[in-house]
């Protein structure tokens, strides 16, 4: 098979896959009710998808370990809920402290809204990023977290009680207008990353993970290509922090915390830090496990009559605490690696296969 | 002929530590030059100044009559000086056919042409495209990394230590690909601690010994200079 036909028939069976997906999706949309487990982790296992892509774009392409995205994602919901909470139901939302005179009647529609959270997100990315980025590794790890806890902090307290309605948080956020959005929102921004990575900027952030110096031997400008993945990246966290709003309904400042953003590493680092299709495998494998397949782990078990002490509430973390530590002993490189899906590995079957006995390559 | 680099009066100190004192140096156009010296001579840190990796603490370095100090790496990249860092320092978890590409990285024209003449010049990467370059040999990865600096189309191609670590059958390919380089009309500049096989390319030498040029020549006058052949050619009377 030459090159050009190997190209084309991935493509083609990309197409294919996408749209097995598709199918598959509004199977489970016509089978499942609107309450169905099977639903709800679909639809968080795209957001965090989405998160975790964007985690991955700095901490796994360009080297960068970032611990910042939940503060990424609690502006960008906090942008979104503020501009979409409708405007007559505001004054119910701000009972207490009443909403801001100049807030009071903009009303963005969805998808505007959730470009103005990225937005946001990217300023602010941009603003923290030239004296942040500076910083190398853990010390650019520690001033991350720290902005996240201060945008919680800043967030939730009373000077913008007018505006964030402080600590009572925000509710009535626009639900989802229908089962597939948050999957097409997903999609195309995952697809944008994709664009990115595979492009000669994508090139540019591997190489300054690989070796700063080399890269820069190079004449790749360190400065500003960091200061672009992040920007990006907070971009995207943003808008997987209005789509969260979104699939909650409510928001505190304190659903934005710490927490989160481990969890989000914690996808990350199971599906292949430098993966994208490691992260989403990932995203949904977790969220399925946390929130479906391993709750039984937080039920009483009786067997024969005899409860076995250990299943009680909280042990399911316990668990998911020895996955990880197994994850980064035996498995650092999680389920991906850097690679990414492809279907080469089916094209090579099928060509030893056409092969026959002649053999393939004379690789030595 | 005319200088494509000259350097006057380099001085570089990291916190404090003059590890370059003053060195003027000449390089001409179309010729292969190089500075040889001792561990800490100072020989690495004036190639990374050149490059912009570095920044002096004063100097003067013209490049084809243009000052550059003070340009940033990809300014001075995109000038037509490139470095080949020291240790090859490939990207080891990108293709082979990656580290080149990212070696263009700042011209935006077709590179199947250029990818070809590396191809031309390296064989084996051709056949090891796909491969990770952490996965090649230390010989493979310095022919990466010399192809990689290629690719950006310098005029000067700076290499540090190219023979660091490698066999001695490979050090000669090496340096056979030096002089093929040279020949297209490139402007080479080399570091080395192997002081032989490095005079005997060159056709201007520069000795460095703890920060300051202590002796130059062409490099065959070197080679049959008797502090030369004691100090760093191994050899006694």
């Amino acid at each position: 098979m030459t090159e050009q036909k190997k190209q084309k028939l991935s493509i083609m069976l990309s197409i294919i896959g996408v749209a097995v997906l598709a199918a598959a999706l509004f199977g489970v949309y016509a089978t499942t009710s609107n309450t169905a487990m099977l639903r709800t982790v679909l639809q968080l296992g795209a957001i965090y998808a989405l998160v975790a892509v964007s985690m991955n774009l700095l901490n796994g392409f360009t080297g960068l370990f970032s611990l910042g995205q939940a503060g990424f994602m609690a502006l960008g919901a906090y942008v979104f809920a503020i501009f979409t909470i409708p405007a007559a139901q505001r004054p119910g939302v701000y009972y207490l402290y009443g909403v801001a005179d100049w807030l009071a009647n903009i009303e963005l529609p969805i998808v505007l809204a959730l470009v103005v959270a990225g937005l946001v997100c990217a300023l602010m990315a941009g603003l923290i990023g030239a004296p942040v980025l500076r910083l190398k590794s853990d010390y650019f790890a520690i001033a991350t977290l720290g902005f996240a806890e201060i945008v919680r902090i800043v967030v939730g307290s009373s000077p913008l009680n007018r505006i964030t309605n402080g600590s009572l948080g925000l509710k009535l956020i626009p639900k989802f207008p229908n089962f597939f959005f948050p999957f097409i929102v997903v999609a195309v921004c995952i697809f944008i990353v994709w664009l990115l990575i595979n492009s000669s900027y994508g090139r540019a952030f591997k190489a300054i993970r690989e070796d700063e110096i080399a890269a820069e031997a190079m004449g790749i400008n360190l400065a500003k290509h960091k200061q672009m993945s992040f920007i990006i990246s907070s971009f995207f966290a943003g808008v997987g922090g209005a789509l969260m709003a979104m699939y909650m309904g409510a928001i505190t400042s304190t659903t934005f915390n710490v927490t989160l953003t481990y969890n989000i590493l914690l996808i990350v680092v199971i599906g292949g830090m430098g993966s994208l299709t490691g992260s989403i495998i990932s995203s949904f494998l977790v969220i399925a496990a946390r929130e479906w397949w391993l709750r039984f782990l937080d039920q009483p078990l009786i067997i024969a009559g005899i409860q076995i002490p250990l299943f009680k509430t909280g042990f399911r973390m316990v668990v998911f605490s020895v996955i990880l530590m197994v994850v980064v002993l035996f498995f650092r490189k999680g389920i991906m690696g850097t690679r990414e899906f492809n279907w080469n590995f089916l094209l090579k079957r099928l060509e030893k296969k056409e092969a026959g006995s002649t053999g393939g390559e004379g690789n030595e | 002929m005319s200088n494509i680099l000259e350097i006057k009066n380099l001085v570089v100190s990291y916190g404090g530590i003059e590890a370059v004192k003053g060195i003027d140096m000449i390089v001409p156009e179309g010729e292969i030059v190089t500075l040889i010296g001792a561990n800490g001579a100072g020989k690495s840190t004036t190639l990374k100044s050149i490059s912009g990796l570095v920044k002096p603490k004063q100097a003067s370095i013209l490049y084809n009559g243009q000052e550059i100090v003070g340009k940033t790496p990809d300014q001075i990249v995109s000038m037509g000086i490139t470095l080949v860092p020291e240790g090859r320092r490939v990207f080891p978890n990108l293709t082979v056919l990656e580290n080149l590409k990212i070696g263009a990285y700042l011209r935006k024209d077709n590179l199947q042409e250029d990818l070809d003449y590396i191809y031309s010049l390296f064989p084996r990467l051709k056949e090891r495209e796909w491969q990770m370059a952490g996965t090649l040999s230390g010989g493979e990865q310095q022919m990466l990394a010399v192809g990689r600096a290629l690719m950006s189309k310098p005029k000067v191609i700076m290499m540090d230590e190219p023979s660091l670590g490698l066999a001695p059958l490979v050090v000669k390919d090496i340096f056979k690909i030096i002089q093929t380089i040279n020949k297209e009309g490139i402007t080479v500049l080399l570091i080395e601690q192997n002081a032989n096989m490095a005079l005997k390319v060159a056709h201007k030498a520069y000795v460095i010994e703890t920060g300051t040029i202590t002796m130059e020549g062409t490099g065959a006058e070197l080679l049959a200079n008797e502090e030369i052949k004691q100090a760093y050619l191994g050899k006694t009377k």
